[in-house]
C-alpha cells in the first residue's frame, strides 16, 4: 500500500523555519545604503524550492538505495573537498578561506555542506556494520578515519567552524552507536589537553582527572600509552600550532574571551551583534526596523549573523519563538532516530540532527559571545544557496527514515 | 551494535534532556540580554549611530551707545571630520590634503585637536571658502565622515578701526584649555582673544547646541528622526557699551596713517568710555578662523606695532601732564598756595646741588604762580614746588592718587604703571644703590613727570577725571555698569576754579596749546612732551584735558609716538572734543593734523 502522509511535524516546523529564514534575510537586506543584500532573499526563495523539490525525490528513494550510494558518494564528495584546495574562493567571513568549488570566479558551491551529510551516512555505514558498539580506542580507527579525512581537508581550507561540526557529528553519533561514556571521554582527552596545555597548572589537573579516568576504564596497556602519549603531544603541540596562526585567527579566538578587547575590529562583530540583540529588548524593534541592522552596523547580517537580526527586530519573542522551532525539529528526530527500523536509518538521522545542533549552537551562540566567531551558518535561516539545499536535502533523508521507521510517514513511501 | 530497544530509548531520553538543557542554556543568555540588560544595550546601540555634531552658538552682538554694530555674526563653513581613530584621521587628511590644499601646520593642528578630543568631530578647516565647500559637496559620497557645517563667523564692520577695544575672537589654544575660566570648552571652538571679546567671554559665549545625526556603521548621516531630540545652540544677549561708534570712527580719522599713537575719549563723571583708538591697528576679521601666517607675520614685524595697545599697554614718562599731579599733592599737603610765587625765577633753567636742571623754554618764564606755571609749564616752578614736597610726600601722594595700580578699564592685559613704591628709601635703594640717589635730584625729576615714572595713557585720563569733576576718578569703562568712583581730591571751590581756569589757559592764547583753541568751546587740559630713550631727538606728544571746561562732558587723552611737541596732541584731543560737543563742523575725513 502507497502511504502519501508526510512527517508534518517535522517538514512543517522545517518549512516555517525556512520562510522564517527567507524573512529575515529579506530584512536584512533593508538597510538604508541599499546594497546587493536587498534582494537576496529571493534566490534564498528559490533555493528553497529547489531543496524541497530534493527532499521531495530523496524521500522517494528508499533507505537502502540511500545506504548503497553512501559509499560512492562520499567519496565524490571527499573529492570535491580535496578540489577546493586547487580551485577554492572564499566569501563573506571566510574570504581568506578556499570553502568554495569557483570557476572563473564564480561560486559554484560549497561542498562541505554535502560532505556533512555524506560522511553522517558513511560513519553510519561503518558504524551500523558492528555488531558491537566500539569498547576501545583502537575499534575506532575506521570511524576516526572517515571523518578524518574530510576534516583534514576542511582545516586545510581552513574553515574552523566546519571542522567543528564534524567533531560534533563524529561524537554525537559514537555516542548514538552506544560507545560509552568513559570511552568518549578518552576519545576527547587530547582535544581538552591542547586547550588546558596553555596553563601548566590546569594541564596537570587535567592529567590527574585522565589518570583517574583510565584507572576506572582500564583501557588496553597499548591503548592508554597511546591515550596518554596523545594527550602530551597535543599539549606540547598546541601552543606551538597556536604561534603558527595568523593573528587574525589568533584575535577571533582571543575576542571571544573578551570583545571589548578590540572593539574596533576582531571584537566588532560580536559587540554590534550583543548590542543589536540587547537592544531589541523583549519584543523588537519591528520587523525590518532594527537600527543596527538598518544602519548596517551588524557584519554579515543576512549569513552567520542572521540571528542577531532576530534578536534585534523580534526580540525574546522572536528568539523564543525561532530556539523553540528548532528544538521542535531536533526532539523530532530524536524520535525518528530512535524509532527507525534499522541502526544505519538511526545512526544518520541522529547524526543529521548533531550536525545542525551544533550549527545552531555555534552560531546562536556566536551571537552572544557565548561560543567563539567562526563563521558557522545557521540551518534555515542564513543565506546561502548550497546549505539550503543540503538543509532540505537532510529533511528529505529524515522524512524517508520516519517513514520507513516504525509505523510512521515520510512524505511518500511504497 | 547496541541497538536493543531498551538501549535506544535510554539514548533518547539522555538526548533529549541534553538538547532541552542546551535550549534552555542559550534561551537564558537571551533573557538576560534582552530583558534584564536591555537598558544598557539599548543606550549603546543609541550612542553607537547617533554622531553628536556641536552646534557653536552665535557670539552675543556688540553694539555702541546709539545702537550701532561694533560685532556680529554672518554665516560661515566649517569643515570637521569625524575619525574612529588617530590612524583614520590621518589618512582621511592625506585623501582631502589636495582637494582642501591643506599645510603641514593645518594636518598637525587638525591631529592635535583630535588627541585633545577625539569623540568631537576634528575641525579640519574652521572658515572654508565656497569654493571648497562646492568641490566637497561634489565629492561627498567619498567622504562620509566629513561634516561640512554652517557656523557663525565673528565679524567686525568697521575692522580695524575698533580693534583697540573690541580684540578679536579665535580658536582656543592648547594652555587656555587647561585653565579653569575655560572648563567645559573643547578644541576648535571660537574664544575672544582680546579687548571686549575676551573680557566678556563668559557674556558674549552663548551656549553651544548638539545636533544629533544618525549615521550607519560607514560614518554616513542618514535620513531619519533620531531618538534624541536636538538641541539648538544658544546666543548669548547683546553686549551693551559706551563707545560712540561716530566719533570712533572719528578718532581713527584723526590720526589716519600719518600719527602713531592712541587716544581714549572718556564721561568724565561716569569713567564711560566713548572712543579708544590705538594706531595702527589691525584687521580682527582676518583673525577669524586662523590667522593667516603672512599677515601675522606682517603683524609682527611692523616697527610701529599694531598688535601693541598704546592706551593700555604702552608706558611712557607722563611729562608735563604729570604736573597737575605734583601741583595736587602740593595743594593738598598745604605746601603751597595758588597764588604763591616761587622764590627762583625761570631763567632756562636751576641749579639744584652740582646739577643744573633746565626748563623747556630757554628764555624762561620768570615768577610763577602755581596757575601761570601750569599754563606755561614752566618746569622751574615745579622743581621747586617738588622740593617742598619732598621726595617722600610725593611718590605717596602719586600712590594715593592711584598713579601706581592700573585704572581698572574692562580690558585684559593691561600694563601696570611704573612708580616708586611707598618706601622710598628701599626703593631707590634698591635701584640705584644707597649713594646713587639723592631725595632732591629725585624730587625734581619725578615733579615734572620724568625719572621712576611711566603711565598709560589710560591711567593718566582716570588721574584728569578727578580734575575735571569734583575730585572723584571713576574707572575708565568701555561697557555700561555703574560708575566706579573714588575721591582722591579734596580742593577747596576756589582752588577748583582756579586750577580749571589755568587748565583752561594751556588751551588759550597763552598756553602751550595755544593753537588747539576751538571756538565756542573752552577746552582745559595740559600737554606733555616726553624724552623718547629710543630717539632722543623727537619727543613724544601728550595731551590730556577735558571739555567744557566748566562743566565737562568728555575727557581726553593723546599720546603720540615720535610727536615732538604736546601741542601736537592736543589738537588731536581738540579735534576730537569738538567733534563730540558740536562746536566745529563735521569733517570726518580729516586725516592730517594741520
Amino acid at each position: 500500500m502507497r502511504r502519501t502522509v508526510a512527517d508534518y511535524p517535522l517538514v512543517l516546523t522545517a518549512l516555517i523555519l525556512s520562510l522564517f529564514g527567507v524573512a529575515m534575510v529579506y530584512s536584512a537586506g533593508q538597510t538604508d545604503t541599499p546594497t546587493a543584500v536587498a534582494k537576496v532573499y529571493k534566490s534564498q526563495l528559490v533555493w528553497l524550492l529547489f531543496g524541497m523539490l530534493g527532499a521531495y525525490g530523496i524521500s522517494r528513494s528508499s533507505v537502502r538505495f540511500l545506504e548503497w550510494v553512501t559509499v560512492p558518494a562520499y567519496i565524490f564528495s571527499t573529492l570535491l573537498l580535496a578540489l577546493t584546495l586547487v580551485i577554492g574562493a572564499g566569501a563573506g567571513t571566510a574570504a581568506s578561506t578556499k570553502s568554495w568549488i569557483a570557476i572563473g570566479g564564480v561560486r559554484l558551491g560549497q561542498p562541505s555542506e554535502l560532505a556533512k551529510i555524506t560522511v553522517v551516512m558513511m560513519l553510519a555505514h561503518v558504524l551500523a556494520a558492528r555488531k558491537e558498539p566500539p569498547k576501545s580506542l583502537l575499534d575506532l580507527w575506521k570511524p576516526a578515519l572517515v571523518v578524518g579525512v574530510p576534516w583534514l581537508i576542511i582545516m586545510l581550507q581552513p574553515d574552523l567552524g566546519t571542522g567543528i561540526v564534524f567533531i560534533g557529528i563524529f561524537f554525537g553519533m559514537l555516542y548514538w552507536s552506544g560507545v560509552s561514556w568513559p570511552l568518549l571521554l578518552l576519545l576527547g582527552s587530547p582535544l581538552v589537553s591542547g586547550i588546558l596545555a596553555f596553563s601548566t597548572g590546569l594541564w596537570g589537573a587535567w592529567f590527574l582527572v585522565l589518570a583517574a579516568l583510565v584507572l576506572y576504564y582500564r583501557p588496553y596497556l597499548v591503548e592508554g600509552i597511546v591515550l596518554m602519549v596523545a594527550n602530551i603531544g597535543t599539549g606540547i603541540i598546541a601552543p606551538i600550532l597556536w604561534e603558527k596562526l595568523a593573528p587574525y585567527q589568533q584575535n577571533r579566538l582571543l575576542t571571544f574571551l573578551d570583545p571589548s578587547s578590540d572593539p574596533r575590529a576582531s571584537g566588532y562583530h560580536v559587540l554590534q551583534s550583543k548590542i543589536a540583540i540587547g537592544s531589541g529588548g523583549f519584543s523588537g524593534k519591528g520587523f525590518t526596523l532594527g537600527t543596527q541592522k538598518r544602519l548596517a552596523f551588524l557584519p554579515e547580517q543576512h549569513t552567520d549573523f542572521i540571528f542577531a537580526v532576530v534578536g534585534e527586530e523580534i526580540g525574546f519573542i522572536g528568539v523564543t519563538l525561532a530556539l523553540t522551532l528548532f528544538l521542535i525539529v531536533f526532539l523530532r528526530i530524536t524520535r525518528i532516530a530512535g524509532r527507525a527500523n534499522d541502526s544505519f536509518s538511526s545512526l544518520v538521522a541522529f547524526g543529521l540532527m548533531t550536525s545542525w545542533f551544533v550549527h545552531v549552537l555555534v552560531n546562536v551562540g556566536m551571537t552572544l559571545n557565548l561560543m567563539p566567531i567562526t563563521g558557522i551558518p545557521l540551518p534555515f535561516f542564513s543565506y546561502g544557496g548550497s546549505f539550503m539545499l543540503a538543509c532540505w536535502l537532510a529533511v528529505g533523508i529524515l522524512a524517508r527514515i520516519s517513514g520507513e521507521g516504525r509505523g510512521k510517514a515520510a512524505f511518500q513511501t511504497s | 551494535m547496541s541497538f536493543h530497544p531498551n538501549d535506544i530509548a535510554r539514548r533518547t531520553r539522555l538526548s533529549s534532556v541534553a538538547l532541552a538543557v542546551g535550549f534552555v542554556l542559550l534561551l537564558g543568555a537571551f533573557f538576560r540580554a534582552q530583558v534584564l540588560e536591555t537598558a544598557a544595550y539599548t543606550v549603546q546601540s543609541q550612542e553607537n549611530r547617533l554622531r553628536p555634531i556641536p552646534l557653536p552658538a552665535p557670539r552675543g552682538i556688540i553694539y555702541d551707545r546709539k545702537g550701532q554694530i561694533i560685532a556680529e555674526n554672518l554665516p560661515a563653513y566649517s569643515v570637521s571630520i569625524t575619525a574612529p581613530s588617530l590612524d583614520s584621521l590621518r589618512a582621511s587628511l592625506k585623501q582631502l590634503q589636495p582637494t582642501l590644499q591643506l599645510t603641514e601646520t593645518d594636518i598637525n593642528r587638525a591631529v592635535r585637536r583630535y588627541r585633545r578630543a577625539p569623540t568631537r568631530p576634528t575641525v579640519i578647516l574652521a572658515d572654508a571658502s565656497i569654493d571648497v565647500i562646492s568641490v566637497l559637496e561634489e565629492h561627498r559620497i567619498d567622504y562620509p565622515r566629513l561634516i561640512i557645517q554652517s557656523v557663525p563667523k565673528r565679524f567686525y564692520p568697521d575692522g580695524p578701526l575698533v580693534a583697540s577695544f573690541v580684540g578679536y575672537t579665535g580658536e582656543i589654544s592648547e594652555s587656555d584649555l587647561n585653565l579653569p575660566q575655560y572648563e567645559g570648552y573643547n578644541p576648535g571652538q571660537s574664544v575672544g582673544r582680546g579687548g571686549l571679546e575676551k573680557q566678556y567671554e563668559k557674556v558674549l559665549r552663548g551656549i553651544e547646541g548638539v545636533r544629533y545625526d544618525e549615521v550607519d556603521a560607514r560614518g554616513r548621516a542618514v535620513q531619519g528622526v533620531g531618538p534624541r531630540p536636538d538641541k539648538d545652540a544658544r546666543g548669548a544677549p547683546p553686549l551693551q557699551t559706551n563707545i560712540d561708534l561716530d566719533l570712533q570712527k572719528f578718532v581713527a580719522s584723526v590720526f589716519g596713517d600719518s600719527l602713531r599713537g592712541g587716544a581714549i575719549a572718556l564721561e568724565p563723571n561716569s569713567g564711560a568710555v566713548l572712543a579708544l583708538y590705538s594706531n595702527p591697528s589691525f584687521d580682527p576679521n582676518r583673525f577669524t578662523g586662523g590667522i593667516p601666517a603672512d599677515y601675522w607675520k606682517e603683524l609682527n614685524t611692523d616697527p610701529w606695532r599694531p598688535l601693541f595697545n598704546k592706551v593700555i599697554q604702552g608706558t611712557y614718562p607722563p611729562a608735563s601732564t604729570w604736573k597737575l599731579a605734583t601741583a595736587a599733592i602740593g595743594l593738598e599737603n598745604k605746601v603751597v598756595k595758588l597764588e604763591e610765587r616761587m622764590s627762583i625765577p625761570c631763567n632756562g633753567g636751576m641749579q639744584y646741588g652740582s646739577r643744573y636742571f633746565r626748563c623747556w623754554e630757554k628764555r624762561g618764564h620768570g615768577y610763577q604762580t602755581l596757575s601761570g606755571a601750569i599754563e606755561k609749564s614752566c618746569d622751574v616752578y615745579f622743581y621747586q614746588l617738588g622740593l617742598r614736597i619732598g621726595l617722600s610726600k610725593l611718590v605717596g601722594g602719586g600712590i594715593d592718587l592711584q598713579f601706581a595700580d592700573r585704572s581698572g578699564i574692562d580690558l585684559p592685559n593691561e600694563y601696570k604703571p611704573r612708580f616708586p613704591a611707598r618706601d622710598v628709601r628701599t626703593y631707590y635703594n634698591k635701584r640705584y644703590g644707597p649713594r646713587g640717589w639723592t631725595a632732591g635730584a629725585n624730587s625734581l625729576n619725578l615733579s615734572i613727570g620724568q625719572g621712576e615714572n611711566s603711565q598709560t595713557v589710560v591711567n593718566m585720563a582716570k588721574f584728569y577725571t578727578a580734575l575735571a569733576t569734583d575730585g572723584h576718578t571713576a574707572t575708565p569703562a568701555l561697557v555700561k555698569r555703574d560708575p566706579d568712583r573714588k575721591k582722591v581730591l579734596t580742593f577747596s571751590p576756589n582752588q577748583w576754579t582756579t586750577i580749571r581756569t589755568a587748565l583752561a589757559g594751556v588751551v588759550s592764547s597763552r598756553g602751550t596749546a595755544g593753537g588747539s583753541a576751538i571756538k565756542g568751546l573752552v577746552i582745559a587740559g595740559k600737554t606733555g612732551t616726553a624724552q623718547n630713550s629710543e630717539n632722543p631727538n623727537v619727543d613724544h606728544a601728550w595731551f590730556v584735558g577735558f571739555a567744557p571746561a566748566e562743566k565737562p562732558t568728555i575727557l581726553v587723552a593723546v599720546f603720540l609716538e615720535f610727536g615732538d611737541h604736546g601741542w601736537l596732541a592736543a589738537r588731536v584731543a581738540s579735534k576730537i572734543m569738538g567733534r563730540y560737543t558740536g562746536a566745529v563742523p563735521i569733517e570726518i575725513a580729516t586725516t592730517e593734523i594741520e
